[in-house]
């Protein structure tokens, strides 16, 4: 155990070279919610703990004139919750992120380190990979922005190189139809992690028929899932139950899960086809009621 | 006598709790709040094996690491002979207590403390414990209680010798209990309907929010002060004196408050290591177990696996209950298979009972209490099979436990014939209850369950205190766990006459009040209470003496009427009557100070019966199960005070919905435990519990002055049957295995699919 | 290195502490600024029996570092009465019987007063789920909910 250097840079420049110059492990400090507990059970031994929320961009949200979002890799759950543009637009989003741990989580957790911390069970990502969210990423090469889902590559690791950490996401201006939701299985009401987290984002035209969809699975993968068959499933229908069952069968095909302490394969198999008729359902009432 | 009035003015009113301002404003110092000047931090070092030989300890770098002032194993502690003593509500071996504090010949399960370091700070400490080299051989390890009883199981003591039974060889069997009323084979060979079922329970952990905490300071002479919370400072002073050799004499025991405990803290774990450390150190060392340590190394209770078999008449008369129960009693002898026996069937007047128990040692931790030891085990079986049986029968489940009930003059199964109880009267409580009789709709259904516990008395000591402004300090020995404090200064301001606010409950140290018997069998207020009402009758007494004295009259002409001294009759003579507080005010002149004392063995604790109404929902997707609605019906004797009655209820029936539905400790192919925390140790949250309407049966105890029962271990007795009958009712689908987690639920539905598409 | 040197605002009092970056707020408020009434329970964010509000967000103050907090308000349970006056959902808590050994009493009021100030009259359902990470093993639950929609009740009658 050594001792941790701790820095609160107030610019996105002095961040990555702070990160880039870093000897040994270096970690970033968003909500801190999956940092901390790490760090008290002795699972990482950082030398650098920079903590990015004195950098207004992280903590920043914005609804762009064109109806997209620029959110800070820092903004937590419950300051999302309480807003009403987001929660109107994309609720599906909105319940993945705030859905994270308790209330006092929910007050610091952010989009940036759920994703970062790579869990494939973190519950705001499958909704971000549905919604089609990209993260901005700062680097000691400049910025690039990529896909949600090219973040985590397996439990606990990104694609993110030395030096490079996540400062805002672009979401999407809600499609005209569009609807979206997340729904997890946990075995309690609160608390715990997902034993599966499915998130579905929908556009229906007039006549009710979806037009384009993406759903993405959490827990039954080393990573999130992005499961096409999925989307093709029930693109062209009126989510009829036909094409309900084959959204089922599409997910429970797709999902390679794990049996531990939280679920068994064959459970976790199972689950995945039902949350992700249940949330297709939702997002569709979603699109219908807008 | 009290008992005899029509009404009382304090007991049975909703008081503040006199150690409330301080709880709701953070003022009040739980175990780990406490600090001492120069004090020093102590961690312990634990097995990362589940069975393993110690082969050696180097601890020479850990002790060369600046800031380590003191490392002990268990070569600091003597060994102790094979020597029963009395732990709540369980029997505890010292030869096994000072095994299970630190480790001997071997590391017994994950989490076994095995090395303990004092130094200047927690991370110093912690940097030492990784500096202690431990030679382990590891062994193959055994979890299972019915794996640990087939031939061919790896043996964790082959010297152990069962008590009760023969054996061939070395086992993990402990000990086998037989209980046998009447004739079980000519009550089945009378029975039209036998059904025979097997069941499994979980090991629980007690949960409480507070993790174990203790400092302790031992000075130059060998004299020691321990502040620590636990639910007996007289059995940490024993256990403490025992294990590290001092004389009881010269340890002062001093309670915290008490962040729940349930039972589990009815045992030693940090307080003899401290007191060591500190003796090394001489220092005083404060040593706080992590959540991680609590689950990994302190009692949960025992996982249980049973074989019952009933049979009945048509007409729903019970004739024979026949049933085998195993418990796992963790790394050392001693779970509570015993009292599992006694209670299985206990609510009932059944003939013919034969009933056999074992207690099986594994490789997990020892089991401590918990909250009606071994009863919830065995009543899930029980509760379920007259659940099964009711439905066999076609009668209405409360109808059939009416027709059965055990009332005054039952003599049960397990010994005795019962004086007066409510267990009628919680049956009926339930049938006209209007939730017993509320609409269900689909996916939902309806259980039902009862439970019993014996309660206890033990010994009890106090002291009440006249002061000279008229107001009274009561002092006893419990530590208040629920609301104790407010109960025992109801009684005394009910038995002094004076305002309850004017009477001050203490918990002792060890040092300052008699021997009290520790925090459990929901004892105190029945017990300590006893001692409490009896110490404030020795005081008015004397009350009465002064008066008579002021009065130049006899002693036994002075009666207390409503906080006065008053002629017993006009023969007496003409006297104003004398309040409490003209006589404290005079107790210098007539006297001296006025002192009310008692202390005694109490006997005559009141068994407690409960009836418990479960709603459940069951998700046919996914196998969750929401609880909807909870009823629970108890005959508590008198309640003192109902709000800290109905508590007591409503949290024992909410640990019996955790019990029921998701907790359950998981280990690993290594026995390893899996799940350490309270992210997948998963007791209730707020938000998966609904109302839990306790209903108070008032029967009182006829040898109690108040009639008081205990209260605080029966609610966790139905609630897993209560539950499993609601799942059975809503879905068809029989659960014999807790948890009913969603992938098990989900499992059995799936599984009895067919077979209900069949029929 | 050497320690952080961070001013806060506690209580309402302007505050300054010294903390090594590996300590929590937690561990601050307990062990350098002696205020114990907020409980470690599990130290990993699952008990909430350590709740303070920073900034007026209710947060786990073992999954808060002391070094992040310079320039923060903090509010703990020892800041809730106003002197000798009790907050309401103290009082009610007290004359409800809300508390039985009283360990997660101190976070689950912290908590509840952040949601009574963002919410004057949540049904049982928002409290249960609000309150859903301050773990009580005592009570059941149902006391403490039926003493916060009390309490709601009350202040709002009284506004």
């Amino acid at each position: 155990m050594q001792s941790v250097q701790f820095e609160a840079p107030k610019t996105v420049d002095e961040a990555v070279a702070l990160l880039a110059g870093a000897k040994g492990n270096a970690r970033v400090l968003a909500g801190g919610t999956d940092l901390l507990v790490q760090l008290r059970a002795h699972i990482i031994d950082p030398s650098l703990i920079v903590d990015i929320k004195k950098i207004d961009e992280t903590r920043s949200f914005k609804k762009n004139r064109d109806g997209s979002y620029t959110i800070g890799a820092a903004y937590a759950g419950a300051e999302a919750t309480e807003r009403d543009d987001i929660t109107k637009d994309w609720p599906g989003v909105v319940e993945g992120w705030d859905l994270i741990g308790s209330t006092q989580i929910q007050g610091r957790a952010s989009l940036g380190g759920n994703l970062c911390n790579a869990s494939p069970a973190a519950d705001s990502v499958p909704a971000m990979v549905a919604a089609g969210m990209t993260a901005n990423i700062a680097g000691p090469k400049g910025r690039r922005t990529i896909p949600v889902e090219d973040i985590a590559v397996g439990p606990g690791k990104t694609s993110l190189a030395k030096g490079e950490f996540v400062v805002s996401f672009n979401l999407p201006a809600r499609p005209k139809g569009g609807g979206d939701a997340y729904l997890r299985l946990i075995p309690r009401t609160e608390m715990d992690i997902a034993v599966v987290g499915c998130g579905v984002a929908l556009v229906l035209d007039a006549n009710g028929t979806v037009t384009s969809a993406k759903v993405s699975l959490g827990a039954v993968a080393p990573t999130v899932l992005v499961v096409k068959d999925a989307a093709k499933a029930i693109i062209g229908t009126k989510l009829d139950d036909a094409a309900m069952a084959k959204l089922d069968a599409a997910c429970q095909a797709a999902a390679k899960p794990i049996s531990d302490k939280r679920g068994t394969v064959e459970y976790r198999t199972k689950i995945a086809g039902v949350l992700a008729r249940r949330a297709a359902k939702i997002a569709a009432d979603r699109a219908r009621s807008q | 006598m009290a008992a005899d009035k029509p009404l009382y003015k304090w007991v049975g009113t909703r008081t503040i709790r006199p150690d409330g301002h301080d709880k709701v404003t953070g003022r009040a110092k739980f175990g780990s709040d406490f600090s001492l000047s120069g004090m020093i931090h102590g961690r312990v070092l634990r097995s990362p094996h589940a069975h393993a030989k110690i082969k050696s300890i180097n601890t020479s770098a850990a002790e060369k690491l600046p800031g380590v002032r003191a490392v002990i194993t268990s070569k600091d502690f003597a060994d102790q002979p094979s020597e029963l003593a009395a732990a709540g509500e369980a029997m505890v071996n010292y030869k096994d207590m000072v095994r299970n504090v630190m480790a001997r010949e071997k590391a017994l399960y994950d989490g076994h403390a095995v090395a303990a370091v004092a130094a200047t700070t927690v991370e110093i400490a912690e940097a030492a414990l990784e500096l202690i080299k431990v030679d382990y051989e590891v062994l193959p390890h055994v979890i299972d209680v019915d794996d640990a009883m087939q031939p061919g199981s790896p043996i964790l003591d082959d010297t152990m010798v069962p008590v009760g039974m023969d054996a061939k060889g070395p086992t993990n069997i402990a000990k086998r209990v037989e209980f046998t009323l009447g004739d079980a084979a000519k009550g089945f060979a009378a029975a039209d309907v036998v059904i025979e079922r097997s069941y499994k329970t979980a090991a629980v952990h007690q949960g409480y929010i507070e993790p174990h905490a203790v400092v302790s300071s031992v000075s130059e002479d060998g004299q020691a002060q321990i502040w620590c919370c636990t639910q007996g400072q007289f059995m940490v002073r024993t256990f403490t004196a025992k294990l590290c050799g001092m004389p009881v004499s010269s340890i002062r025991v001093t309670p915290s408050e008490i962040g729940g405990g349930f039972g589990g803290k009815t045992v030693v774990y940090l307080e003899p290591l401290a007191t060591m450390l500190s003796k090394k150190a001489g220092k005083p060392v404060k040593m706080i177990m992590s959540r991680e340590e609590v689950f990994r190394a302190s009692g949960p209770t025992s996982a249980g696996s049973m074989t019952y078999k009933i049979g009945a008449k048509k007409n729903g008369t019970i004739t024979a209950v026949e049933a085998e129960i195993k418990l796992l009693a963790g790394a050392f002898p001693g779970s509570p298979v015993q009292p599992a026996c006694m209670c299985a069937v206990a609510p009932y007047d059944i003939k013919n009972v034969h009933l056999v128990g074992y207690d099986v040692v594994v490789n997990r931790p020892k089991v401590a209490a918990y909250r009606a030891p071994g009863a919830p085990i065995s009543a899930f079986g029980a509760e379920s099979i007259i659940d099964e049986l009711a439905k066999e029968l076609g009668m209405d489940p409360l109808e059939l436990r009416l027709k059965n009930a055990a009332k005054t003059g039952t003599k049960a199964a397990y010994g005795p014939t019962f004086r007066n109880i409510g267990y009628v009267e919680t049956v009926k409580g339930a049938m006209a209850h209007p939730h017993y009789k509320a609409p269900l709709g689909p996916n939902q259904g309806r259980g039902v369950a009862s439970g019993f516990w014996f309660n206890i008395g033990g010994e009890s000591s106090a002291t009440v205190n006249i002061n000279e402004d008229g107001t009274a300090v009561v002092i006893s020995g419990n530590p208040d766990i629920g609301g104790s404090r407010a109960s025992l200064a109801m009684m005394a301001a009910e038995e002094l006459g004076i305002d309850y606010n004017k009477v001050r409950p203490i918990v002792a140290d060890t040092a300052s009040v008699g021997y009290n018997f520790l925090t459990g069998g929901s004892r105190v207020t029945f017990a300590t209470g006893l001692a409490v009402v009896e110490a404030a009758r020795d005081a008015v007494r004397q009350l009465c003496e002064r008066a008579a004295k002021i009065w130049e009259v006899d002693a036994e002409g002075v009666i207390w009427d409503d906080g006065h001294a008053k002629p017993a009759s006009t023969n007496v003579g003409e006297f104003e009557p004398l309040s409490l507080a003209q006589l404290a005010a005079q107790a210098a002149k007539t006297g001296g100070p006025i002192c009310g004392h008692n202390a005694q063995n109490v006997q005559g604790a009141g068994p407690g019966f409960a009836t418990h109404i479960c709603d459940v929902e069951v998700d046919p997707e996914t196998g969750h199960v929401t609880v909807l609605r909870y009823t629970a019906i108890q005959d508590v004797g008198r309640a003192i005070h109902p709000s800290y009655v109905e508590g007591q209820i409503q949290g024992g029936a909410a640990q019996g919905i955790g019990w029921a539905l998701n907790e359950e400790y998981i280990y690993n192919a290594k026995g390893r435990l899996d799940n350490p925390g309270f992210l997948d140790y998963r007791i209730p949250v707020a938000s998966d519990l609904p109302m839990i309407d306790a209903v108070i049966v008032e029967v009182p105890n006829d040898r109690h002055p108040y009639g008081v029962r205990g209260v605080g271990e029966v609610p966790i007795v139905p609630p897993m049957a209560a539950v499993a009958n609601a799942i059975e009712s809503a879905t068809g689908v029989r659960m014999e295995a807790l948890p009913m987690s969603p992938p098990r639920v989900l499992a059995a539905l799936d599984a009895a699919r067919p077979k209900q598409a069949a029929e | 290195m050497a320690k952080h040197h961070v001013s806060v605002t506690l209580n309402g009092e302007p505050t300054e502490f010294l903390c090594s970056t590996r300590q929590t707020l937690l561990d601050v408020l307990r062990d350098e600024l002696n205020l114990t009434g907020s409980k470690e329970g599990c130290a990993s964010g699952d008990c909430g029996a350590c709740s303070v509000t920073v900034d007026g967000r209710l947060v786990c103050s073992c999954l808060v570092l002391g070094a992040e907090c310079e320039g923060k308000s903090i509010e703990t349970i020892e800041g809730m009465a106003d002197g000798e006056k009790l907050h309401p959902l103290q009082q009610t808590f007290l004359e409800e019987a809300a508390l039985q050994c009283g360990i997660c009493t101190p976070g689950v009021l912290v908590a509840a007063k952040s949601l009574l100030e963002r919410n004057n009259n949540p049904t049982e359902t928002e409290v249960r789920y609000w309150l859903a990470g301050n773990l009580c093993r005592c009570t059941g639950y149902d006391k403490i909910i039926r003493a916060v929609m009390k309490t709601a009740a009350e202040m709002r009658g009284g506004a």
